[in-house]
């Protein structure tokens, strides 16, 4: 990408924390990012790996131990939060509750001190945007969750931000409701043409609404790239188990007549698609849509596994079946190509045999495995 | 709406307390609203006439015969009010970015600041008042240090000023200062001085946006706190300030205890309580507002 389509950049940023049982946190260890102009960005990741540390670097409220945090192209490491381009919405909105709606949206251009004509006309337009043109007199305590939300958006797009930070802000809500505000926001950032970088702990979220995720682990990315290719093809198991469900199985490629497998520590084997090298050590991602009920007479293209259902859960269109592997590991199928009637009818303890197409599940190399 | 069987509760729970104010504080408060309609007695006690001069001594005219007009009362009125919104204004500005300071500390430490803050509650107020007067008295401590120091040549004349009342009050009066306004400020959310500063707001339209009307409740409490007692104090004027910065309160004491003129006594306590009145009053009703506010 050139230079002027990236709107913010952090270069190796190191920040430490004192951990209150003694020791450090490592917050940010080392990150670096560049995240291009007006896209839909997700920092995702469990809590404490550091993402909300990224957030607060970007938005000047935390200095970094080390490195270096650039805005369109000018250094922001030592500039005040007041004096940065940025805007933030935050966890729990942060309205002020001595002000009305209008004078929370208008509180930017007040203390950039916007004209009155302008400053009006611009609380009104954002105010619209967001659907609470009525509300402009009341007091956010007066509002529900979901109109206090749409303030603080109001609020943070009112100076026109180069980088609208998100905080978690849909963390509060009801599941209708934060579903509806994800379409909301992804359409919000389109019509803006801003650059949105979202904070989550929730993978749907991420998944849902983002141009390009960020998976963080331990103040490090961990994996960055559109939300498909993390879910399809993770780089490591921590990007595997924390994105969608599945099941993973590491072990050694093993040559089984002309055709790779996968074998485990404890003597399970899978067929494996024929880019495995053998001799290497590999994690292998299971995804439930990846199992069928395997027919009467399997093909070579297919991996077989022997298990035996525990649990038929229904799903509408499909059924889910929590399965147990010969080694007591515990794995679910989502089958698609039998009807859910048909799957109905395979009733929870019987034996039966699973399969999936060899070159469909993801293989993850494990790494410093150079052998 | 409430039952039978609640509002006989409500009468077991709140019976007592009303008896027992209605006795031992309205009754008092009636007999001395009564006495400062009375003629005072040449003696002491009081003539049984109705009597409105206690009043019209305090504006200035005396019996309205044989006393000339004279606003000595209404000036100590006036010096008292002054004092005391003055001592208002010392505690705020010492107390606000006391409180805003120790909000920055650590937990524990700001547990023992506040614990810190309250600790001269232990002592007696007379003890403590008398210290000051070791303090700033001509030989006193301070006279001594800045003759030490060379900075002066002769002590300093600052015992028995109104500078001495001030001292005493503002220092005997900062905690309930104090305690409110940092009960406001550790209240505020942080958040929100983040957010103004997202917005833009430099650190000073932070704190005139922000910081200080959400903390103005606390204010307002502590204003009224310090401004009530501050009014009709009388120990601080009578051992810092002598017989020259006299307050309403030394006035009250002297008309009970040595002139014994219990009517007037009663009418200047009445107008006390009148011009408190008026004040919570207005604090109730800007407080009231700030409470929609919020």
């Amino acid at each position: 990408m050139t230079e002027a389509a990236t709107i913010a950049e952090v270069k190796a940023a190191v920040k430490h924390f004192a951990a209150p049982e003694g020791g450090v946190i490592r917050a940010l260890d080392g990150l670096s990012l560049e995240i291009q102009h007006s896209q839909f960005v997700t920092l995702l990741g469990p809590s404490g790996c550091g993402k909300t540390t990224l957030l607060r670097a970007i938005s000047g409220f935390e200095d970094l131990d080390a490195g270096e945090v650039r805005i369109a192209g000018e250094d922001m490491t030592a500039v005040p939060p007041h004096r940065r381009p940025v805007n933030t919405v935050f966890q729990n909105y942060a309205l002020f509750p001595h002000l009305s709606v209008e004078d929370n949206v208008g509180y930017g251009l007040d203390v950039g001190r916007v004209a009155r004509d302008e400053r009006n006309q611009r609380v009104g337009e954002a105010l619209e945007r967001v659907g609470l043109g009525e509300f402009n007199r009341r007091k956010p305590g007066q509002l529900s969750g979901g109109q206090q939300q749409r303030v603080a958006l109001a609020r943070a797009i009112i100076n026109r931000p180069k980088l609208l930070l998100l905080d978690e802000p849909l963390s509060a809500l009801d599941r209708n409701l934060r579903q509806s505000m994800q379409l909301e926001l992804k359409s919000l950032q389109h019509d803006l043409g801003i650059c949105f970088l979202f904070v989550t702990h929730d993978q749907e979220e991420a998944l849902t609404m983002s141009d390009q995720v960020i998976v963080l682990n331990k103040g490090r990315i961990e994996q960055i790239g559109p939300p498909e290719r993390h879910y399809h093809k993770p780089v490591s198991r921590f990007v595997a188990e924390f994105i969608g469900d599945g099941a993973l199985f590491t072990g050694r490629i093993q040559n089984d007549g002309g055709s790779p497998v996968l074998v485990t520590d404890d003597g399970l084997t899978f067929a494996v698609g024929d880019g495995a090298r053998v001799g290497e050590m590999a994690t292998l991602l299971l995804r439930p849509e990846h199992l069928e009920v395997a027919p009467e007479t399997p093909d070579s293209s297919m991996g077989i596994l022997e298990v035996s259902l525990e649990q038929s859960i229904f799903h509408g269109a499909s059924r889910k079946f929590i399965c147990r592997l010969p080694n007591g590991t515990s794995i679910a199928a989502m089958p698609t190509e039998m009807s859910s009637e048909a799957l109905g009818r395979i009733t929870p303890g019987e034996r039966l045999h699973l399969a999936y197409r060899r070159d469909r599940p993801h293989l993850i190399p494990e790494p410093g495995d150079g052998a | 709406m409430a039952r039978k069987g609640d509002s006989r509760r409500l009468a077991f729970l709140l019976g007592p307390t009303t008896l027992f104010l209605g006795f031992f504080f309205l009754g008092p408060l009636a007999v001395m609203v009564l006495y400062s309609f009375l003629e005072p007695g040449l003696y002491g006690g009081v003539e049984w006439n109705f009597y409105h001069w206690n009043y019209g001594r305090i504006l200035g005219w005396a019996d309205g015969e044989w006393e000339e007009f004279d606003l000595v009362y209404a000036k100590i009125f006036m010096r008292s009010v002054r004092l005391a919104l003055m001592n208002v204004g010392i505690t705020l500005l010492i107390c606000y970015p006391a409180a805003l300071w120790v909000r920055g500390l650590t937990a524990r430490w700001r547990t023992l600041v506040v614990f810190m803050i309250t600790l001269p509650f232990f002592v007696s107020l007379v003890v403590r008042l008398f210290c000051w007067v070791l303090i700033l008295r001509p030989s006193g401590f301070l006279n001594s240090a800045l003759l030490g120091l060379g900075l002066i040549s002769e002590p300093i004349d600052i015992i028995f000023t109104e500078t001495a009342v001030l001292i005493g009050m503002a220092y005997i009066f900062l905690p309930f200062m104090f305690l409110p306004i940092y009960a406001s400020i550790e209240k505020l959310d942080h958040s929100l001085i983040e957010a103004s500063s997202d917005l833009g707001g430099g650190p000073l339209q932070t704190f005139f946006r922000v910081t200080l009307p959400l903390t103005l409740p606390g204010i307002l409490a502590g204003a009224v706190l310090v401004f009530i007692p501050s009014l009709g104090n009388f120990i601080v004027p009578d051992l810092l300030g002598g017989a020259k910065v006299m307050m309403i309160g030394n006035l009250v004491e002297q008309q009970f205890l040595s002139a014994r003129n219990w009517p007037f006594g009663s009418a200047l306590s009445v107008m006390i309580m009148l011009i408190m009145f008026v004040l919570i009053v207005l604090y109730l009703r800007r407080l009231g507002r700030s409470e929609l506010v919020g």
